[in-house]
This record gives C-alpha cells, sequence and structure tokens, in this order.
C-alpha cells in the first residue's frame, strides 16, 4: 500500500428496476488511489463485487473525458460531487479524505426515472429537443465563413449555451427538479444565430410544452443549476427563454 | 383562430403571474409603508389618521384594492400550487442533499416563508383591515377623523401580537430578498448592465421596508409612539 492511500465507505443507491423499491447499501472499499478518478473507484468496487459474485453497481459514463454528459452521480449530496466546473469522471479521489463516508445516488426527479441503481432514463431531454432543438434547413456544403456576419458578443454568448452536455445536474440539483437550464440553453444556443431566426418563436415554444409534459417542475430561480452545471451555463439563458417566451405568446400571431 | 393557449398554464406562465403579481404587491407595500410611518411624526397620530383617511376615501385607492386583493390571492393560489407542483416534480427525495452548496436557504424558502406571511395576513387583515372597512373604527381623533391611530396603540399593547409581526417582517425581508430581483428574472429582464442594480435595489427595498414595518410595533410597544 502506497502512503496517501484511502479507505472509504460508501454508502451506494442500488435499485433492481425502476419498479422496485432501492435502498443505500453500504460498501468498504480500501486502497484507493488518491489519483483515481471517481468512476476508476467504481470500477475498483464493481471488479471486487463481481469476483465476490455479486451483482457491480450500474451506472452511465461514457467518454470519461468531462464532454459527453453521461455520467451522472448525486456526490454527498451535489450532482458530480464536490468541485465545481467539472463533471463525475472528472472529480478524482483527492478530494476526498481517508476514511471518507460518501453517499452516491442517482439523479432525484419523475422525469428521469430509475432504469437500475445510479443510472436513470434522460430521454425526456431527447424528446425536448426533438421537439424543437433543431433548425429546419437542408444542409449541404459549408458557407463561405463571412457570409453571415455574427457580432463577436454574440457568438460567445451562443456558443456558451452551446457547451450544455445534457448531463441533466440542473434537474438533479434544482429543488423543483426544473429542467429550465437545460432547455434554456438549447434554446439560446440557436436564438442568437442568424440561422435560428426562422424557427425561434416557434421553437421556444413547443420546446417549453415538451418541457412541461415531461413532469419537470417550475424554476424558481434559487440558482443552484448554475452554480452546479459543469459547463458553466448561466441563468441569463433562462431568463433569454422566457423573454422569447413571453414575446411568442404575446406579440406573435402565430398559434403553436 | 389565434389564441394566447396555454401563455399563463405553461411553466413559465404560472412563473409570470408569480412575477407580476409579486412586483405589483412590492409597489402596495412601499405605498403602505410609507403611509404608516407617518405615525413617527409622533403627534398622536393625527397626520397618520389625515393618511388613513386619504387611502380609505379616494376613489382611485378604493378601486386598486380590489385589484390588490386579487392580486394578493393570485400570488397566494399560485404560489401554494407551484409548492406542490414542484414537490411532485420529485416523488424521492435524496437521502443526502447538500442546497446550502449552490443556493441561498430562503430561496429555497418561498413556499415556507410565503405561508409564515400568510398566516400572519390572516391576524393582520382581522387586526386593522376589517376593523376599517367591517366592524367601524370606534373613535374619532381630535381633528375629526377616524382615530385608526388608536386602534393601532391599543393593538400593539400586546406582546404577543408585537412579537408575531417582528417575526412576519422578518419573513417579509427573507421573501423579498429572492422575490425581488427573481420576479425581474421571471419576465427576462436579465441584463449585465441592470441587473446588478436591480439586485442591489431589492436587497436594500428588503431591508428597508421591513425594517420600517417592524420598528411600528416595537416603538408603540416600547411607548415611543403615544
Amino acid at each position: 500500500m502506497s502512503t496517501g492511500n484511502m479507505n472509504l465507505t460508501l454508502k451506494i443507491w442500488r435499485q433492481k428496476n425502476t419498479k422496485a423499491k432501492g435502498g443505500l447499501v453500504d460498501y468498504k472499499l480500501s486502497d484507493i488511489s488518491p489519483d483515481m478518478s471517481f468512476l476508476e473507484m467504481f470500477d475498483v468496487l464493481n471488479e471486487e463485487l463481481i469476483s465476490k459474485g455479486d451483482e457491480p453497481v450500474v451506472f452511465d459514463h461514457d467518454c470519461r473525458e468531462g464532454i459527453c454528459g453521461a455520467c451522472s452521480m448525486f456526490i454527498n449530496g451535489r450532482p458530480h460531487g464536490p468541485k465545481e466546473g467539472i463533471t463525475t469522471c472528472q472529480l478524482h479521489m483527492r478530494s476526498f479524505k481517508d476514511g471518507d463516508t460518501i453517499v452516491v445516488e442517482p439523479w432525484r426527479a419523475k422525469a428521469f426515472p430509475v432504469v437500475k441503481d445510479l443510472t436513470v432514463d434522460r430521454s425526456a431531454f431527447d424528446r425536448v429537443i426533438a421537439a424543437g432543438g433543431f433548425i429546419s434547413v437542408n444542409t449541404g456544403n459549408a458557407q463561405d465563413a463571412n457570409n453571415l456576419p455574427i457580432p463577436k458578443v454574440q457568438a460567445d454568448s451562443a456558443f456558451e449555451a452551446a457547451a450544455c452536455i445534457g448531463c441533466g445536474a440542473c434537474v438533479a440539483t434544482c429543488k423543483n427538479a426544473s429542467a429550465m437550464l437545460f432547455v434554456s440553453a438549447k434554446v439560446s444556443q440557436l436564438a442568437q444565430l442568424p440561422q435560428g431566426q426562422p424557427e425561434r418563436y416557434r421553437r421556444v415554444q413547443t420546446m417549453v410544452a415538451q418541457m412541461d409534459a415531461e413532469g419537470f417542475g417550475n424554476c424558481t430561480n434559487t440558482g443552484a443549476c448554475e452554480a452546479e452545471c459543469p459547463k458553466g451555463i448561466s441563468l441569463e439563458n433562462i431568463a433569454r427563454m422566457n423573454r422569447d417566451y413571453l414575446s411568442a405568446k404575446f406579440v406573435s400571431e402565430e398559434d403553436i | 383562430m389565434a389564441s394566447f393557449g396555454n401563455a399563463f398554464s405553461s411553466s413559465i406562465g404560472k412563473k409570470l403571474i408569480m412575477g407580476i403579481t409579486g412586483l405589483f404587491l412590492i409597489s402596495f407595500l412601499a405605498v403602505h409603508c410609507f403611509i404608516n410611518a407617518l405615525i413617527f411624526v409622533n403627534d398622536g397620530g393625527l397626520t397618520f389618521n389625515v393618511g388613513a383617511h386619504f387611502m380609505a376615501t379616494n376613489w382611485l385607492i378604493r378601486a386598486m384594492e380590489v385589484v390588490l386583493m386579487a392580486g394578493l390571492l393570485a400570488h397566494i393560489i399560485q404560489g401554494l400550487r407551484l409548492v406542490f407542483q414542484n414537490q411532485a416534480a420529485r416523488p424521492v427525495k435524496y437521502a443526502v442533499n447538500n442546497g446550502a452548496a449552490n443556493s441561498k436557504w430562503y430561496s429555497r424558502s418561498m413556499g415556507l416563508l410565503g405561508t409564515i406571511l400568510l398566516i400572519f395576513l390572516i391576524v393582520h387583515l382581522s387586526d386593522f383591515w376589517v376593523v376599517s372597512r367591517f366592524t367601524g373604527i370606534p373613535t374619532v381623533d381630535s381633528a375629526g377623523h377616524e382615530n385608526l391611530f388608536a386602534v393601532m396603540v391599543a393593538r400593539f399593547q400586546t406582546l404577543w401580537v408585537v412579537i408575531l409581526y417582528i417575526l412576519a417582517m422578518v419573513s417579509l425581508a427573507y421573501h423579498l430578498l429572492h422575490g425581488f430581483a427573481s420576479a425581474f428574472q421571471t419576465l427576462g429582464w436579465n441584463h449585465k448592465k441592470y441587473t446588478p442594480l436591480i439586485k442591489a435595489f431589492g436587497i436594500w427595498y428588503s431591508i428597508i421596508i421591513a425594517i420600517l414595518f417592524a420598528a411600528m410595533p416595537v416603538a408603540i410597544y416600547a411607548g415611543l409612539i403615544k
């Protein structure tokens, strides 16, 4: 055992399937390197469980580079754990101390039913995107770079919104399980670029309608989503979505 | 034919109602606080009674009273509905949830603070509004105006009433501390130049209004205002 390795107690939510009743189960892990990522620590745990003939803990993960939005653990009461601006896969064990107890739960929202253990079904997000998070143009060859001049501030702001990876941390941490930060990022990304203009006011209405239909809660502006977002998506996007939505409902003559 | 559709019943629409009624109630508080602060003239309530008389007889104010009651009811009913809907959006709660790491406690407790204010309002309205509108103010002052000031002084001789009013004003301060800037955000008024000003003004507004209101029962109970 190299110096600095840790012994940990994990309390992990185990649930057989969507319908089953779940509960927190305790696991002891020893000799965990502080240089491991949080997910690598789970790999070690699962190796141990498999060798004992137990069911491994099911959790979502994909790129492990902090850019895909797959990992989704609620660690010690915070989505993606105690650090800011990172996803769970970018969280390292050096953020914890020897002897710590770590509670790991799945995202909790009516719109995100648990599939198994720590994996939840986030296809509600996909359906919100399918409801309007696109532009209906035929793609062809790329245009000349300067065909559509876009002011720098606007391009930057659209890009910041586009950084959303759809992980669902905003929903997970919101006391209302509201998806407004996610939806507003997707709305804002297109609303600020010329290509997004023709469908701008239709899009915001159809996406909000789908968001509501999925059973997400209503935003109360606590700002928890912005604080926990691994990509730093700003509350300004929610204001922009509200603005576009209200303009659409009260100014546009088109019926959606 | 085009319609407003679910403009008011959607998630953003519901918040729109909270924001607009909230801002309206905030503006009402300023008027209410100004008129009541006339007791600090400390002339036995003569100035205050003139203000109260104006508020009770001016037709525009009387018309606005109806709008105020409607706005208040809308804010309360919509607020309660939102609390229950938002709780239903997370049927299984977290075993560990560190909300303090990412948001202010009062921004997460608007329903609770609002409920305290609702209980206070029931007491407060039966103390003064019911008396001045329905059962009648018993005495007149030396200038011949209905002596609402005397009703106020009589009410604030009881310690528990004073404590209730102070607690309610603490709740009001925190309710506004979140609600003021939040209403602007809901209406989509988020701007790099104006939002910092709105937030700063909201903080001052919340604290000053609550302190002024709380000072009234305290000053009367302490015998500073007679």
